[in-house]
């Protein structure tokens, strides 16, 4: 490939035509479809390989970046380009796409229609990941909302149409907020590209642009670049959930079907996160700093009542949902935390740097455990007829050995326990955190102790005790399962041992993102 | 010396070797019992050979040799692993892979009948390499690694008859309790690297262990007059407190007796239990920083170091867990709170005396302790699965190889004087305690707790051993899976050679390893401090050793002539008869049979209030956070409403009346357009005629 190749374009585009391909051939009946579906999803995987071995970790900044100018008089242009972080959500959502799809693989109810979806959310992901102007990272960020609402209106379950009017509306609201606030931005500032959003908060330009053109009810321009802070915040503390802002989630989530919930936890959750990076951090670091007390608080709350919340559920899917946005709160507490001080000495740099790499190993970890359990839930639930309560199984592992023990893996990973995925981003989550707010990571073990509780809780009531007479037949995973699930499963242990190859992929964004801790 | 560096560059196939066979066995079927029992033996003997190969390497060259190597990389620093030879680690080395080796061998007769026999092989190879690995690691990081995959393996064997709910219900209360004291060492270990910038220990120089470090340490103080290392280190020692069952964790242990006995033994009683020790073993120059610093701040009245708690917290673990062994009924139970009572001497003899007093009664513990539960082992698998003692009785004449060595291991539990190791390595505890300059107090907890342990052990062995049977006649069926297949009407038998060879193995050690660490010969704490030892019969006139040991062989024989003038005189008739501390004292038998009541204390106040909190997120979650937006959305349909009424009511009434006129008049037009030719004409004639007229009449005028 040249260096003037789009590589990013071709990418985003990918599955949209997969997508429209197995529209296509989806005439020919469902297994067409779902056969083009794994092609193209499996393409975009093998692509975003071959963009992680062409990039460099070592060089600061964007690469890979194409920029044409499109609508100049608005501010639009077609910009994008990668960094570490772009990279680790584009290998994040292509390998959760593929498992979704993989997932849906024998589900005679999701057909055609839902795979094109699927693979449209796709484009909307890449296209978010990979935007560096607003208004088109935004048409991406809001596109991608459309194939999940149809997904969760058409294919969830009972109460599905609330939950997706619920999703929509709540995740509208916070979309307006940033909007409103870009809007503002723009006129103060005269562009919407991130990178000299970036440059100019970076050397105060940008506040000296908004106290000299925005003027509002005789406020300052701090007090103005705050409100304009909260705007875009709403956006991805709706997004990520943070508490208070996640009442969308826990139906969301148990609504839709598991192959749905997937996609949502393991690649739309992330969206969020990515906006805190890629936007709030760089742009507004010193609101952020002012907010951050509350946020630290907020960010502890997001670790520890859902896990305490999980405990207390009696659906298995509802327990997960929970546990997810416990994952999550690690990932905001690690980002609030690094905003503490700009400090240079070396401990502070240390720290901030631990912790940023902590939450790039979270998010990737949290991606592939939480798609797996879900993965399995939707293997339950198809073997239950849809029964996912806590009580309603009983010794599974008898019947089901080689599902229990692969779930058990998935289930120690998502607890952190060393050795598989979710241990290095937590570990270094709490190194990083600790220097800079002892307090907080005191807290947040809370959260790691009550995930121990309620998973072994879940292990105890569904796998182990005596065999549910009703359950005495049900089929382990078939061989062709277990082949689908095996790579899953390696994914964990390789990076839970070897951690390195997501921490050597982001070590250079990552001294970049410390350097832009400045107020 | 290159046969040296070599074990030295191949250390790491030590904990490899195992967990390469635990990764195989979990690939394995069923049905390949015997292949899976190959492969875990075969990787511990070679574990074992290469263990003693480092310990020879140590013998020969005592010094610490360190491999380091970077693992994961934040930003542009690294965090680094490594591992670590020297006489701590290779002691434990050969422990471990000596005392595993056995019990592996052991289970092939034990769980000869069990249908996952296969998966028991992979769990327990993933054990062995965990513990190994925690033993040579270089870095508390690794260790900590090392140390949760152990007990996941302590999780997934107490756990191994799931289908029992007192099993799936112990594993997951071990797994929790013990984690929380993790969360502890957790967070020890993240402020040690914030402060040190390394979680090596060793690092030439560099490592957190080492002098720059713990300097630094000692001199910043936190808050309260402690200094950093004393809190870092008293956080690293929760860790410990959870793994070893000490004081206030320990209620764990004795649940997770619900394991099949092997297990018990390895996990339970010889290493995974004893990994707490031997952590404090490893930072203990961390642990002694902080006293050693304190004690300049001793005489101005500032809090002690950490050592001070740790020496406290374990002579009271073992005082308390000994008075509860006394009135418990399960065999295995009374060994579990043995195990927690040793442990916690082991803890004192660290905190009082170092490193080495502290590991000695460890591997001393680990060989009696493992031979005691699988002495157990065999009696219950004699009795087709009885583990109440009182329904035992007069197992000495089945089984003689099994009372031989049982008496072995209870004598050197005891601590019986001059013949048997645990006398030497428990005096060695009570001797720095008694020199211990902090106070008075352990040392009389641990001398009492020595005479209760030679009690609760007589009257185990009385109620076992001697006696006549009690066992009903025709037995009724027992737990399938501690029971071999045959037929459970068939009287007690002794076991197979592939259990009482270990057994006897195990006993020849309970006696032999006493004499390497005597005070005359001290070769086995001289070896660990790195000094070579010579024979010195005077050492053991000096500093009124002699009268302490006379005192504390007369604490063991009093235990020993309590219990059997309670127990051994006039053994019980039928297991239903009252105990004879019962008749004494029926209410403090009762407290102590339940462990004081701690489990209760728990569920009343921690339980209920992790409880509570869990139901108030919940109603939160319910009402308060969803509520907002169901809220919101009725609020939106409220005003919907409202909308709608206007406009149905308001709105389009007038509206209709004004569309009904306007059809009104329409229907009157489309009357004048309803398509006749004739009509149309008929108009069109009227019009011309009225045209006409109008035309005639306007010109008149």
């Amino acid at each position: 490939m040249s260096s003037n190749f789009p590589s990013v374009s071709v990418l985003t585009l990918l599955p949209f035509l997969g997508g429209i391909a197995v529209l296509l051939l989806g005439r020919a009946g469902r297994s067409a479809a779902r056969l083009t579906a794994a092609v193209f999803a499996a393409a975009a995987v093998a692509y975003t390989l071959l963009l992680w071995f062409r990039f460099q970790p070592a060089l600061p900044g964007l690469q890979m970046q194409e920029l044409h100018p499109w609508e100049p008089a608005i501010g639009l242009a077609y910009h994008v380009g990668v960094d570490g972080l772009s990279l680790l959500m584009l290998a994040v959502s292509s390998i959760v796409v593929l498992m979704a799809v993989a997932a849906s693989w024998s589900n005679p109810k999701q057909g055609p229609v839902y795979f094109c979806l699927l693979l449209f959310l796709e484009t909307g992901l890449f296209g978010t990941f990979t935007a560096l102007n607003f208004l088109h990272w935004f048409l991406f960020w809001e596109l991608s909302l459309i194939p999940v609402f149809f997904m969760i209106r058409l294919w969830g379950s009972a109460g599905r149409a609330r939950a997706a009017t619920q999703f929509f509306v709540y995740t509208m609201v916070g979309s307006i907020t940033l909007l409103l606030a870009f809007l503002a931005l723009f006129l103060a500032s005269g562009t919407f590209d991130f990178v000299e959003l970036t440059q100019m908060a970076q050397t105060g330009q940008l506040a000296a642009a908004i106290s000299q053109n925005l003027h509002w009810r005789q406020w300052d321009g701090g007090h103005i670049t705050m409100l304009l802070f909260c705007g875009a915040f709403l956006g991805f503390a709706v997004k990520t959930p943070m508490v208070p802002f996640h009442g969308w989630l826990a139906s969301a989530y148990s609504e839709a079907a598991p192959e749905t919930t997937m996609a949502l936890t393991g690649a739309l959750s992330k969206m969020g996160v990515y906006g805190f990076l890629r936007i709030l951090l760089p742009i507004f670091p010193e609101q952020m700093w002012r907010a951050r007390t509350i946020l630290l608080w907020l960010a502890i709350a997001t670790i520890v009542l859902p896990a305490f919340a999980a405990w207390a559920q009696t659906d298995l899917k509802r327990m997960f949902a929970y546990s997810s946005i416990n994952h999550l709160g690690y990932c905001l507490l690690g980002i609030v935390a690094v905003t503490g001080s700009t400090g240079a000495d070396a401990s502070q740099v240390s720290a901030k740097a631990a912790a940023l790499t902590g939450v790039m190993l979270q998010l990737f970890s949290h991606a592939v455990t939480a798609a797996a359990v879900f993965w399995f839930l939707a293997l339950l639930q198809r073997r239950s007829g849809g029964l996912t309560g806590l009580n309603d199984f009983g010794g599974l592992r008898r019947p089901m050995p080689v599902f229990s023990g692969l779930m058990g893996i998935t289930l120690f990973a998502s607890l952190g326990l060393p050795g598989l995925i979710g241990f290095p981003g937590e570990f270094l989550i709490f190194k990083g955190v600790f220097p800079l707010d002892w307090w907080a990571a005191a807290l947040a073990l809370l959260g790691l102790l009550m995930t121990a509780v309620f998973l072994l809780t879940i292990v105890q009531r569904v796998f182990s005790g005596p065999l549910h007479e009703r359950w005495a037949g049900m089929p382990d995973l078939t061989l062709a399962q277990q082949y689908l699930l095996a790579p899953a499963v390696a994914v964990m242990f390789i990076v839970g041992l070897y951690p390195q190859l997501i921490s050597g992929m982001v070590h250079g964004t990552v001294m970049q993102f410390v350097g832009l801790v400045r107020y | 010396m290159a046969s040296t560096v070599w074990i030295f560059r191949y250390l790491w196939l030590i904990p490899a070797l195992p967990i390469l066979a635990a990764g195989i066995g979990a690939l394995l079927k069923q049905r390949q019992r015997r292949f899976a029992a190959t492969i875990a033996i075969t990787s511990m003997c070679f574990s074992f050979v290469l263990a003693l190969v480092a310990f020879a390497h140590v013998l020969l060259q005592p010094e610490r040799s360190i491999f380091n190597f970077p693992w994961m990389q934040f930003g542009s620093e690294w965090v680094k692993l490594g591992w670590v030879l020297d006489p701590l680690a290779a002691v434990m080395l050969v422990m471990v892979t000596f005392v595993g080796l056995l019990i592996f061998v052991y289970s092939v007769a034990y769980m000869h009948h069990d249908e996952n026999f296969t998966r028991f092989f992979c769990f327990l190879s993933l054990f062995a390499g965990a513990m190994l690995g925690l033993v040579i690691a270089n870095s508390l990081l690794l260790l900590f690694m090392c140390w949760e995959v152990v007990g996941l393996t302590s999780y997934l064997l107490i756990g191994f008859w799931y289908e029992r709910p007192a099993a799936a219900a112990a594993a997951k209360k071990a797994f929790i309790t013990t984690r929380i004291g993790d969360l502890g060492l957790l967070l020890g270990m993240v402020w040690l690297y914030g402060q040190t910038g390394t979680l090596l220990f060793y690092d030439h120089g560099a490592g957190c262990m080492e002098h720059t470090a713990l300097s630094l340490l000692a001199t910043q103080t936190v808050g309260f007059g402690m200094a950093a290392s004393t809190g870092i280190a008293l956080l690293i020692f929760c860790g410990a407190v959870g793994k070893s069952g000490q004081l206030p964790l320990h209620v764990w242990l004795p649940d997770a007796m619900e394991g099949p006995t092997p297990v018990s033994a390895l996990i339970h009683a010889a290493t995974m239990v004893a990994a707490g020790v031997y952590l404090v073993a490893r930072v203990y120059p961390l642990m002694s920083a902080s006293s050693s610093a304190s004690a300049s701040a001793a005489a101005s009245g500032a809090g002690g170091g950490a050592l001070e708690v740790v020496a406290w917290v374990g002579a009271l673990t073992a005082i308390f867990a000994a008075l509860v062994a006394v009135a418990q009924d399960d065999i295995k139970r009374i060994l579990a709170y043995s195990t927690v009572s040793q442990l916690g001497y082991m803890m004192m003899g660290i905190g009082v005396g170092g490193v080495a007093v502290g590991v000695f009664h460890l591997i001393a513990h680990a060989f009696f302790k493992a031979l005691l539960f699988l002495g157990a082992g065999s009696v219950i698998h004699g009795l087709m699965g009885e583990q109440d003692i009182r329904e035992m009785g007069g197992i000495r004449k089945w089984m003689p190889v099994t009372f031989a060595t049982y008496a072995v291991g209870m004598l050197a539990l005891c601590g019986f004087p001059l013949f048997f190791s645990g006398f030497w390595s428990k005096d060695a505890i009570l001797h720095a305690a008694y020199g211990w300059n902090g106070s008075r107090v352990p040392f009389y907890l641990g001398a009492i707790g020595a005479l209760l342990t030679a009690f609760y052990m007589t009257r185990q062995v009385c109620y076992v051993f001697f006696g006549a049977r009690r066992r009903d006649p025709a037995p009724e069926p027992i737990e399938p899976s501690e029971t071999p297949a045959s037929d459970p009407h068939e009287a007690a038998h002794e076991s197979p050679a592939a259990m009482t060879t270990p057994l006897l193995l195990l006993a020849g050690f309970a006696v032999l390893l006493g004499f390497i660490g005597t005070p005359a010969w001290p070769w086995f704490q001289d070896f660990l401090d790195m000094r070579r030892a010579g024979l010195d019969f005077g050492q053991l006139a000096e500093n009124g050793l002699l009268p302490l040991m006379l005192v504390s062989s007369l604490l063991v024989f009093a235990g020993l002539g309590l219990g059997w003038w309670m127990y051994g005189r006039k053994p019980i008739q039928r297991a239903a008869n009252a105990d004879a501390l019962e008749q004494l004292q029926p209410a403090v038998f009762h407290a102590l049979s339940k462990g004081l009541f701690i489990d209760e204390l728990y569920a009343l106040t921690i339980l209920r209030l992790a409880w509570w909190i869990a139901s108030t997120a919940n109603w939160l979650e319910r009402w308060l956070w969803s509520g907002i937006p169901v809220a919101v959305s009725a609020l939106t349909k409220g005003l919907g409403w409202i909308d709608f009424s206007l406009d149905r009511w308001v709105v389009n009434r007038g509206f209709d009346e004004g569309c009904d006129g306007v059809a009104d008049g329409g229907r009157l037009l489309a009357r004048l357009q309803d398509g006749r030719i004739q009509n149309y004409l008929r108009l069109l004639g009227a019009a011309v005629a009225a045209f006409a007229l109008f035309l005639l009449l306007g010109h008149r005028g």
